[in-house]
């Protein structure tokens, strides 16, 4: 039980700090806001909280868990909510996302402004 | 040196590289909003740190730390938005930096 | 003693730590987008929490986390709002203070090689006061945070000096800034524009009036957990003034002047001045000296424990009224609603 518990808090661990890291390299490598939002908005939120289901699961008393589920709470209300105030920002003052061709393929590439 | 330790020395590292990636778009982003996702990436990386150094150091009362730290990263977000709503920002005439990409 | 492996972690982490310092200050100097500077030093604030948590200081980890890395930045936000974002250009080549700057620090760098090593048991900080305050703060005041015991009991004084300097820093604040009543937002447009808004900003709302009774609350916890853990009037003064920025800048200026309106809050700030010093004259009165907490009650434990509870409230009145002045001051003076 006791072996179970350590391997599963490692495994949450490993696989929080593997998405974090892919958030950040997509934040360095995708071309354009709209699309490094995306990357960072998804995995921050999970990321962190594998991370902080790994560090639960490291046994350290009640109070401390308690805690620790409440950073959980707060993180996966939070996180998109900013993700998404962030994007409805930048899309109300005229950001582009980057597209393939300026010709119209059915909808419109550029919006209006206002 | 047993497994869930190693594993959250591994995490420790792994959050340290994700900030500096954060620093990088911080500093090169074009855009005003790639400058503000770093920081909000950068907020969340901080509270993930905070939390697995104090169980690094053995030290559990970090966590208030890390609370308030979520708290405050959404002020902060929410009221860098806010202000860049404002007039300044949209009409400045030695804006090198304008917030309009084109494709 | 703790084991070599977790030595040498904790030395990686700092140095790690102090290496991006640097990255970000450099990248604050040379960039000419204020916005952007406000930013990187919004990052800069939280690298040096990290730093503190690392080097094991947990209080002053705690009230950089809340004024550096959230406050400050929205602040310095208000002010570029009002000066405009970009730098001026220099018209001229500083060589002469290039040279001087360089003369200092090397000076300085020179003094420094006589202080003792970092963290040294010799050191003289180490050896005087510091020795009676670790050995008898718990049997003296009863409370096991011994940051909280020296701040509020050991140093009253300085405490008390630096409430009266950020009441005063108020105070400038509303000498210079402050916004007159405008005549043209009255009360039922105030409604109409904040009723238009909703739908705009629903998911926004809607969250922000789920955290706020949560930050309020916890804002109250840190300020009297701060016996126990970290935590204090100043660290729960911010994050009390945290969540009614937070509120503001949902909802809009005009209704958050109605929640907390200025005569509150002018007088909030004041009172917790005058809370302190009232603690300090009431001793005087019971035949102790100036902010003697041990004469407050029958028992000297009891008497310090009352007067730190006393006196960490009215740092929080200041600090959280104060916050709210300046933020409302700055703020009401931006053209857009």
């Amino acid at each position: 039980m006791d072996t179970i518990v350590n391997m599963s808090s490692a495994l949450c661990l490993l696989l929080g700090s593997f998405l974090c890291l892919s958030g950040g390299v997509g934040i360095i490598r995708f071309p354009d806001f709209y699309t490094r939002m995306h990357a960072v908005g998804v995995t921050d939120t999970l990321g962190a909280g594998m991370i902080l289901i790994g560090l639960m699961l490291q046994n350290p008393g009640v109070l401390v868990v308690l805690k620790l589920l409440l950073i959980l709470l707060m993180t996966v209300f939070i996180s998109p909510v900013a993700s998404h105030a962030l994007a409805k920002a930048a899309y109300k003052n005229n950001l582009v996302p980057l597209s393939n061709s300026n010709e119209t393929k059915g909808g419109q590439s550029h919006r209006n402004p206002g | 040196m047993p497994v869930g330790r190693l594993m959250l020395i591994a995490a420790t590292i792994a959050i340290l590289v994700v900030m500096i990636l954060g620093i990088i778009r911080g500093v090169v982003g074009p855009t005003l909003y790639d400058r503000i996702l770093a920081v909000n990436m950068f907020g969340t990386k901080t509270v993930l740190l905070i939390s697995l150094l104090g169980f690094v150091m053995g030290r559990p009362e970090f966590l208030d730390i890390a609370v308030v730290y979520a708290l405050i990263n959404f002020v902060s977000v929410i009221g860098v938005l806010h202000f860049s709503d404002s007039a300044v920002f949209k009409h400045d005439p030695h804006d090198t930096e304008s917030p309009k990409e084109e494709s | 003693m703790k084991p070599k492996g977790d030595r040498v972690i904790e030395t990686l982490v700092n140095i790690v730590l102090l290496i991006f310092l640097v990255i970000t200050a450099i990248a604050i100097v040379r960039m000419r987008d204020l916005f952007a500077v406000v930013m990187m030093s919004g990052i800069f604030g939280l690298l040096s929490a990290s730093f503190f948590v690392a080097m094991d200081a947990v209080d002053v980890a705690f009230t950089e986390a809340s004024v550096g890395a959230g406050i400050a930045t929205l602040l310095m936000l208000t002010a570029v709002t009002l000066t405009g974002r970009s730098e001026d250009s220099k018209r001229h080549r500083p060589m002469w203070a290039l040279v001087v700057v360089f003369i200092t620090g090397g000076l300085l760098i020179y003094g420094t090689l006589d202080m003792p090593y970092f963290g040294s048991s010799q050191a003289p900080v180490h050896l005087h006061v510091a020795q009676r305050y670790i050995n008898d703060s718990m049997q003296e005041t009863g409370m096991p945070n011994i940051v909280t015991s020296v701040l509020a009991s050991y140093r009253g004084f300085d405490t008390l000096g630096e409430v009266v300097v950020i009441f005063t820093a108020g105070m400038g604040v509303l000498a210079l800034l402050r916004v007159e009543r405008r005549p043209g937002i009255d009360q039922t447009m105030a409604d109409t524009i904040f009723y238009l808004m909703h739908e705009r900003h629903l998911i926004l709302r809607i969250v922000t009036k789920m955290l706020l009774p949560f930050i309020l609350l916890f804002a109250l916890y840190v300020q009297f957990h701060g016996d126990f853990g970290p935590g204090g009037g100043f660290q729960a003064g911010v994050i009390f003034a945290a969540a009614i920025i937070l509120y503001a800048m949902v909802f809009g200026l005009h209704t958050a002047r109605r929640v907390v309106n200025r005569t509150f809050v002018r007088l909030l700030s004041a009172i917790g001045v005058l809370l302190y010093g009232g603690v300090g004259v009431v001793s005087m009165l019971y035949g102790g000296n100036f902010l003697d907490y041990n004469v407050l009650a029958s028992d000297p434990v009891a008497g310090q424990h009352l007067g730190i509870l006393l006196i960490e409230l009215g740092v929080g009145c200041t600090v959280a009224a104060v916050m709210v002045i300046i933020f409302f001051n700055f703020s009401g003076r931006r053209n857009s609603p």
